[in-house]
């Protein structure tokens, strides 16, 4: 599946105004919030960590494996720290208004 | 069993969701009443994507990857769990790792296609490895500094811009080299480390109150460096996730170095934390007016409207519950009680909302600067805790002053000022604030988290 460059390089930037586009929307009461979760989604970069360190490679196989492994340990860390963090943070923001009993 | 060709278009399914998903996760952010669905549709596209790419049928063994996943969650779950005030260096950290993976890819994909690896290639990955490893030390640093392992004055000396962007433009140039001649491999490891040097002299010379910006500046870092490796992998999913990641990050900065009136290009080479020779000693004797807990309790109990300013001050006193407990106290007898918050309140951008809202403050009572500075001439009282440059008028009229031309929350306009503060000793940039001089200013000289705990006995009339 080859993809050519001038598609990546369109994805890029449509992805990079709508990221402009709605990050802005982001209220900055949740600036923190924000940041823990678009690092978390950041973290997807575990999939090609995973290819790498598992697909068949006929020379630095080796390599591949230690430094993939590594690299999944490093993102899924983010991921699943990142989500429960953001989460956290989140369930704590209450609106003030009719008290809860 | 499926056909591979079948497989396939089923993992390029899950990743168009996925990918879906993870930007209504971002819109859904926009507002506290839908963000926690965000979150929730953040991990459905996650978990599509992983299952997905497990899928994957060049996978050939999958000891390795499972072992990897179980022990990331295993160091995901505590790095999850961590304090609120620890929020910041835990962000940096996770900056570091996610940099971290996507340098380790970055260099074994080289290794793989050497020598055959085209010019663009060569190219994008050339930037991945460099804007990774940078990333990966410099969040290091950040994250001791903010963690208090690591000093957190800034280190300066003569020549060191020179020096840093000099390592930049030599690790830029052999990666030219790179894109020329991919046969040269032996080059390779300088494009990783001298990056990876470069991001520990990066952060060197930076101080505590820069953190902000240079946090935001490293979540952008890490964005542009997994889009970059997206470019490598030919993964669409992977260059629109590092793109919102950028794009975030880069908002993010933009807004601090607003928010402390530095130019973009003056954070974007890493020379914040410069100015720190303010014209500190000069006339020391002048005269302020202080007050006991019980007088300020006096003249807040009198108030109809009270606009609180926190700083990062209040949260190393851990003062936010007994803050709390004032606006309670306050609350009771009918006084209107808001939040100003300052964007570079705290240690990353955000940071000073979420200490509030962990202490049960409503949201809808923390009101950004600009909201809350129309409020100010009408404010009986502005009661300021741990917070001094982002109240100091000097920054508004004074053009010699270090600060001038930041914004400001214009405190100085309420009828009653009063400052919790343990000394007249100058802030973070070390700059006199002349607002304590002030007529109108009260000083509560004091441990914040006591002093505001005086206060609310006196207001609770003597018991509890």
């Amino acid at each position: 599946m080859k993809l050519d460059l001038l598609t990546s390089l369109y994805v890029f930037m449509l992805a990079a105004f709508i990221g402009f586009e709605v990050i802005r929307r982001v209220s900055p009461l949740l600036h923190t919030p924000l940041m823990s979760l678009t690092n978390a989604l950041d973290a997807i970069a575990v999939v090609g960590a995973i290819i790498l360190a598992g697909e068949f490679h006929s020379h630095g196989a080796l390599l591949a494996k230690i430094l993939g492994t590594i690299a999944i340990v490093a993102a899924t860390s983010n991921i699943v720290g990142g989500f429960i963090i953001t989460d956290r943070m989140l369930r704590m923001f209450k609106a003030s208004g009719p008290k809860k009993p | 069993m499926i056909s591979t060709a079948a497989t396939e278009h089923i993992i390029e399914i899950t990743y168009l969701i996925a990918t879906a998903l993870f930007i209504l996760s971002l819109k859904w952010l926009s507002s506290p009443a839908t963000a926690r669905r965000g979150v929730f549709a953040g991990e459905i596209g996650m978990l599509l994507a992983v299952v997905g790419t497990l899928l994957h049928h060049g996978i050939v063994e999958y000891k390795w990857i499972f072992i990897a996943l179980v022990l990331g969650a295993i160091i995901g779950v505590p790095l999850g769990e961590v304090a609120m005030t620890a929020v910041p260096q835990r962000t940096a950290l996770s900056h570091a790792f996610g940099a971290l993976c996507v340098t380790l890819v970055g260099t074994a994909e080289f290794y793989l296609r050497a020598p055959d690896v085209p010019p663009f290639m060569m190219g994008v990955l050339s930037m991945e490895v460099i804007l990774g490893s940078l990333t990966f030390t410099g969040s290091l640093m950040a994250a001791g500094k903010l963690q208090e392992v690591l000093p957190q004055r800034p280190i300066t000396y003569k020549g060191q811009n020179f020096v840093n962007l000099g390592l930049l433009g030599v690790a830029v140039v052999i990666a030219g080299v790179l894109v020329a001649h991919p046969e040269k491999t032996q080059l390779f490891p300088l494009i990783v480390g001298i990056p990876l040097v470069f991001g520990v002299m990066m952060i060197i010379p930076i101080g505590g109150a820069d953190m902000p910006t240079v946090i935001s500046l490293l979540n952008s870092y890490a964005g542009l460096s997994a889009a970059a490796m997206g470019f490598v992998l030919d993964s669409k999913l992977l260059i629109i996730a590092g793109a919102l990641d950028g794009a975030s990050g880069f908002i993010l900065s933009v807004n601090m170095s607003k928010a402390m009136n530095r130019s973009f290009s003056n954070v974007l080479f890493g020379a914040f934390g410069q100015e720190q020779v303010a014209a500190a000693g000069g006339k020391e004797a002048r005269a302020v007016r202080s007050a006991t807990p019980d007088e300020a309790a006096g003249i807040l109990a009198a108030a109809n409207k009270v606009v609180i300013v926190p700083g990062y001050g209040m949260a190393v006193a851990q003062a936010q519950h007994k803050v709390r407990e004032l606006y309670d106290a306050l609350t009771k007898r009918g006084i209107d009680v808001k939040f100003g918050i300052h964007p570079v309140a705290g240690r990353m951008p955000g940071h000073m909302n979420v200490l509030l809202a962990e202490a049960d403050i409503p949201y809808d009572k923390l009101l950004e600067m600009d909201e809350i500075n129309g409020d100010f001439p009408q404010t009986d009282v502005a009661l300021i805790i741990g917070a001094n440059d982002v109240t100091n008028p000097a920054a508004r009229t004074d053009h010699s002053s270090p600060i001038f031309g930041m914004p400001i929350l214009d405190v100085d306009k309420a009828r009653t000022v009063m400052v919790i503060k343990r000394s007249m000793a100058a802030g973070f940039a070390g700059i006199e604030n002349p607002l304590y001089y002030l007529d109108r200013t009260l000083m509560l000289f004091g441990d914040a988290k006591n002093f505001v705990g005086g206060i609310v006995r006196e207001l609770g009339g003597g018991h509890e």
